[in-house]
């Protein structure tokens, strides 16, 4: 006899887990498979953790979950050779008792997830590794196989969870392959150090973080971000491009995080630090345009195997949250009305992303994929202009400043022209608008 | 060298649970490495786990394998590579993540 249950949820990252507590919690009888040895063994994350989703879910997480910093201090840096040009963002209204966003470390929250879902009821297993989905000879799914002895498990309908590889939707033939210019990779370390040493660095109290993200010469012209977070013990440093240019490239990640590592800007700021682990993940960065069908007849895909994530705001695990949480509800909603889980039906799902933040930000900023990945100038040329643009205004050195404009001015153009830099500011507007 | 050694010693930190003589990954067919141009695996793989050999094709060693699914993506023109995951527990075991 195969077991069978309300649900099947694929994968104990931040979607999945959403989903799996929230249906546990309405009674709903509901499994969880991962297939690392623990949960988060198999999950990578910057990571910074937006309060808000979880609030929706857990709304008292903050009593015991094991957050690392609040952030107080957010810093956007454009790096030059040797330099930077940035921003900083401070404020003491961050210091409030129920923050807004937090440094974490991803398996501890996973771990704590874990438990959370087994206090409402939810089954969570891990080690197992789903190797299809079963389908009906209609073609609903109606549970999966894995690589456990017998491993047969039905359910009324299966949750996809499982990552930004997303191989079961693959297989199955209900996703295509993510082009190379859609994703990038994102390799990081986790860097510890003295507490003392971070708050004295980042002019920071115990719990007060700090996060900087940074674009610039560090991606060597291709199109990618790089980070650097503040945990209570540790650092967690990293850097990000599309594959499609690693591919084309010839510099492998872990000689780009090592040059990372070395700038003369980041380098004080890690020193003495003890690397720890080293990890590498895809990110889904093609948007609106690269979301796949969402359901079908008894599945729904969410979180990074939806491909849901907001590349310019760099916020991915509370659209993971969201949309776990929007798939259990859409589950939940059908059951207490006594229908199905057809294609039809689950459309119920779609229509919930569709007026929720998830779809409105990602059609928002459609375009801004295409345009950052077929003009390398706001990765090269630009990083490069503005940190020599500031250094020229910033050095004394008896030259007037009308001629100084003029210099940097003349730069601009002499690199973009001038049709070139209205151009690059068209795009931007339109990237963005 | 210095840029394998470097990575080995970032791998050297981590831990994995190899699921012996069971590579997750394979290369289909050793003459269509030999016969690709860029071997942009060899480049793009977080890990190393392929080089470039000396009959001008690609050796593959999954076991610092971080399971991003970076050769999968970056071969998907060729389609040479057999991507799957380890067997439930085994493979990359992210303390931290």
């Amino acid at each position: 006899m195969v077991e069978k249950f309300d649900a099947i949820v694929i994968g104990a990252g931040p979607s999945g887990n959403a989903a799996t507590y929230t249906l546990a919690k309405q009674g709903l009888k509901v499994l969880q498979l991962e297939r690392g040895e623990y949960p988060g063994a198999k999950n990578v994350q910057g990571g910074i953790m937006y309060a808000h989703e979880l609030e929706k879910i857990i709304p008292d997480f903050r009593d015991d979950c094991p957050i690392e910093r609040h952030i107080i201090e957010q810093r956007v840096w454009l790096l030059g050779d040797d330099n930077y040009v940035g921003t900083n963002y401070r404020s003491e209204a961050f210091n409030s008792d129920k923050p807004n966003r937090y440094t974490i470390i991803r398996a501890n929250i996973d771990k704590w997830w874990g438990e959370q879902i087994r206090k409402v009821g939810g089954l969570q297993i891990c080690e197992t590794t789903v190797t299809e989905l079963i389908r009906d000879p209609s073609g609903k799914v109606i549970g999966v196989r894995t690589d456990r002895e017998g491993g047969e498990i039905h359910a009324d309908v299966v949750i996809m969870a499982d990552g930004v590889n997303a191989l079961l939707a693959k297989r199955a033939g209900l996703q295509d392959e993510a082009a190379p210019e859609n994703v990038a990779l994102a390799v990081k370390e986790i860097l510890f150090i003295d507490p003392e040493l971070i708050q004295q660095r980042f002019g920071i109290k115990e719990d007060e973080g700090v996060v900087i993200e940074i674009m610039g010469k560090v991606t060597k012209g291709m199109v990618g971000t790089a980070f650097l977070y503040t945990n209570k013990e540790s650092l967690t440093i990293g850097i990000g491009c599309l594959i499609s240019d690693f591919k084309n490239g010839s510099c492998p990640p872990y000689r780009m995080l090592e040059d990372l590592k070395k700038h003369p800007v980041i380098k004080p700021l890690i020193e003495g630090a003890e690397m720890k682990e080293y990890a590498a993940h895809m990110i889904p960065e093609g948007g609106y345009k690269a979301v796949p069908q969402l359901y079908g007849d008894g599945w729904m895909v969410v979180g990074d195997a939806a491909h849901f994530n907001n590349a310019a705001h760099r916020e991915g695990s509370n659209l993971a949250m969201a949309s776990g949480r929007m798939a259990a509800e859409t589950v939940i909603e059908l059951k207490a009305a006594g229908k199905g889980y057809s294609a039809s039906n689950l459309a119920a799902y779609k229509k919930k992303l569709d007026d929720s933040f998830i779809m409105k930000d990602l059609k928002k900023y459609r375009e801004l994929p295409g345009i950052m990945h077929g003009n390398k100038q706001f990765f090269g040329a630009y990083p490069d202009e503005i940190t020599a643009a500031a250094h020229n205004w910033f050095t004394v050195d008896s030259v007037d400043k009308k001629t100084k404009e003029k210099q940097i001015m003349q730069s601009f153009i002499k690199r973009r022209s001038v049709m070139g830099l209205v151009g690059d500011a068209i795009k931007l507007v339109r990237a963005v608008r | 060298m210095s840029i394998m050694v470097k990575v080995e010693e970032k791998l050297y930190q981590n831990r994995y649970i190899v699921d012996e003589s069971r590579p997750h990954i394979q290369i289909k067919s050793v003459e269509a490495c030999q016969t690709c141009e860029k071997q942009a695996c060899t480049v793009c793989c977080p890990a190393a786990c392929y080089s470039k050999n000396e009959t001008g094709g690609v050796t593959l060693v999954t076991d610092g394998c971080l399971e991003c699914g970076t050769c999968r993506v970056v071969c998907q023109d060729k389609g040479n590579i057999a991507w799957d995951y380890p067997r439930g527990g085994y493979g990359i075991s992210y303390k931290f993540g």
